[in-house]
């Protein structure tokens, strides 16, 4: 069980750094994205599911959502 | 007994299934290579780890049995829409390609 | 079925979302990368799944639905940007 937590933290830390340095900022939010999933699944492994189920909700739907919509207002590429 | 046997038979070869769809969304070579590997593969797999989980615990089952048909409809519908945007977006297709219909179709409007 | 089957089948699924990572960072153009998040999506659906029975809560049972149903929104609207926006 430690090993799989550990997996996951580490493929967490390198998604957040992707999103740190892509200029597609529609990649960046996708990486973004992939990071509120494996913080869900962290959670899960917690014992907290409440917690889980709002991070699934608001940072892998309506976050995306929302990045997408102000991506669409203004431009793509960052520089 | 028997019941568990089948379960866990069941589970694990929907996790078997996941683990090869996920390998075919690593190993091919084009967006849409990618797309039926990863459409395929994880819907069969998702749907038999549900149901497996359902028949190891009898008391569970309709509620794995709700998320398997919430799988089974959004899961195709949301890689039809994303097949469909890569095209009309021009992703091109990979090398060795024999046939492309996309474009006979009425109404098509995106670069190819 | 004991725990350690269960955790057994939790590395194959890890192993698979840890390939979906490597697409991710390796993929040439963003639908591919979106590709690649939209599995990672459905296998963390069976993830949880079994993470439930794991910890023998039936009440676990509901993040996994919440998530088979939310996902869904998100990956919508990235489509519905790449095939308008570019």
């Amino acid at each position: 069980m430690i090993i799989i937590v550990s997996l996951l933290v580490l493929a967490m830390l390198v998604a957040a750094v992707a999103a740190l340095i892509y200029r597609d900022l529609l990649s960046a939010v996708i990486a973004s994205c992939l990071v509120s999933l494996l913080a869900s699944i962290l959670f899960f492994f917690l014992q907290a599911p409440d917690v889980a189920m709002a991070e699934a909700s608001i940072g892998a739907a309506l976050v995306t959502a929302i990045f997408v919509i102000a991506i669409r207002r203004t431009k793509r590429y960052e520089e | 007994m028997l019941r568990v046997v089948l379960g866990t038979v069941v589970t694990f070869a929907g996790a078997l299934f996941l683990f090869i769809g996920c390998l075919g969304v690593f190993r091919m070579p084009d967006v849409y290579n990618r797309l039926q590997a990863g459409t395929k593969c994880t819907t069969l797999g998702a749907f038999l780890t549900a149901i497996g989980v359902g028949i190891i615990e009898p008391t569970w089952f309709w509620k794995t049995l709700v998320i398997a048909v919430f799988i089974l409809l959004t899961n195709p519908i949301s890689n039809h829409a994303l097949g469909r945007a890569s095209r009309k977006s021009g992703v091109p297709l990979c090398e060795g390609s024999v046939v492309d219909r996309s474009q006979e179709f009425d109404g098509y409007e995106g670069r190819p | 079925m004991s725990g350690t089957v269960i955790l057994t089948l939790t590395g194959i699924i890890t192993a698979g979302i840890l390939l979906c990572l490597l697409r991710l960072l390796k993929g040439p153009t963003a639908p591919d990368r979106a590709v690649a998040m939209d599995t990672a999506c459905t296998v963390t659906t069976a993830l949880l799944v079994l993470l439930a029975l794991f910890f023998k809560r039936s009440v676990y049972l509901d993040v996994a639905l919440v998530y088979a149903l939310l996902t869904f929104m998100g990956l919508v609207a990235i489509a519905r940007y790449l095939e308008r926006g570019i």
